[in-house]
């Protein structure tokens, strides 16, 4: 009997070891990358904002525009290498009808119309928010950024980094589904 | 002979001077202005404990992304109208999340972080009162033969106190 408690009392740092490991090895395992971070957003209302279209400054739009049907809301910028990689899946969904509003965030005026007409301009609304305003407001970080956004106009979920056809369909796509 | 040593130093001081220029102009890229100590106190406070989302594990005074320049701008900005510290640290949060404060809340999240510590040290001084406690159970004492024996051996003339099991004199 006291032998026996004696080697459980023996184990016992092992079997916290393996527990420590396990807890540590499942981040790493898992993939996830500790740069990409959740959103303060979640379950929240979008910003209020005034901003103008990226064609027309005598246009503007405000939060109303996120209201009505769910949508996506693509952070973009012409300085941003990665946007340039995920621009042609956008203009893939775009084609199957998804509805994608585009915010360049932080950019030039006439290089962002020059990217869109040369690479196609996958964006039902394009909102032009020079100082990053808005992007403040909705905390991003580093472009391209995808928040999921309800007919209600609330943001269920962020996406950092490009949309491709893996993290599409394995992730977002699931997640866009789910929402009203 | 005087002159021509001045000339061969020359070099080396120009070379110090621009050096000096150079630091003086990097220091200088960002330059605020407070209306008064406590404000400029608060701001430096503020980009020392806020924490830049994009260059993870540096804060926003020593980082220069983009990001952290307009972090430093908009607390500049709060610190100008008048917001508090926790005003500011607030709105940081509201946007980017606990992720942007140093000091993390109590939050059912971070909670292990807090106690952590706590039940290690609860660990430790278990560990030491069950030793203790061994310890104590392993005292010898004698028993009635061993003591009549010593009583023997050290002669009936020194008179010896000995902790018996019965706490008494043999």
């Amino acid at each position: 009997m006291a032998d026996k408690r004696k080697i459980l009392t023996l184990l016992l740092p092992f079997a916290a070891f393996i527990i420590l490991a396990l807890f540590l090895a499942t981040p790493l395992l898992k993939g996830s990358d500790p740069r990409k971070l959740d959103s303060a957003l979640i379950g929240q209302k979008v910003p209020e904002f005034t901003l103008q279209d990226i064609y027309d400054p005598q246009k503007q739009y405000d939060a109303s525009i996120f209201e009505g049907q769910k949508m996506l809301l693509n952070v973009w910028a012409t300085w941003c290498p990665t946007c340039y990689a995920e621009h042609k899946f956008l203009n893939k969904l775009a084609g199957q009808g998804m509805y994608i509003v585009g915010m360049n965030y932080k950019d030039n005026r006439t290089k962002a119309i020059k990217w869109l007409t040369d690479l196609k301009d996958p964006y039902q609304i394009s909102l032009f928010d020079k100082d990053g305003m808005l992007g403040l407001d909705l905390g991003v970080y580093g472009a391209p950024e995808t928040y999921l956004i309800d007919s209600k106009g609330i943001i269920q979920y962020r996406h950092v980094g490009d949309l491709n056809e893996k993290n599409w369909y394995e992730t977002v796509l699931p997640i866009f589904n789910e929402m009203e | 002979m005087q002159l021509s040593s001045f000339r061969y130093y020359l070099i080396p001081i120009g070379i110090l001077l621009l050096s000096l220029t150079s630091t003086a102009a990097n220091s200088a890229i960002e330059a605020f202005a407070f209306d008064n100590v406590e404000q400029e106190q608060v701001f430096h406070d503020l980009t020392k404990q806020l924490r830049c989302p994009k260059c993870q594990n540096q804060n926003i005074s020593d980082s220069n992304a983009p990001l952290a320049q307009d972090l430093r701008n908009k607390t500049y900005e709060l610190v100008k109208q008048g917001n508090s510290e926790q005003q500011v640290v607030d709105y940081m949060v509201a946007r980017f999340g606990n992720f942007v404060r140093y000091d993390p809340p109590l939050t059912p999240a971070t909670i292990f972080l807090w106690l952590g510590p706590l039940i290690f040290i609860f660990i430790g001084f278990y560990f030491l009162y069950t030793q203790l406690k061994s310890q104590k159970k392993q005292d010898d004492y004698l028993d009635s033969q061993e003591s009549e024996r010593l009583q023997q051996i050290l002669g009936s003339k020194t008179s010896v106190k000995i902790k018996t099991k019965q706490g008494k004199k043999q």
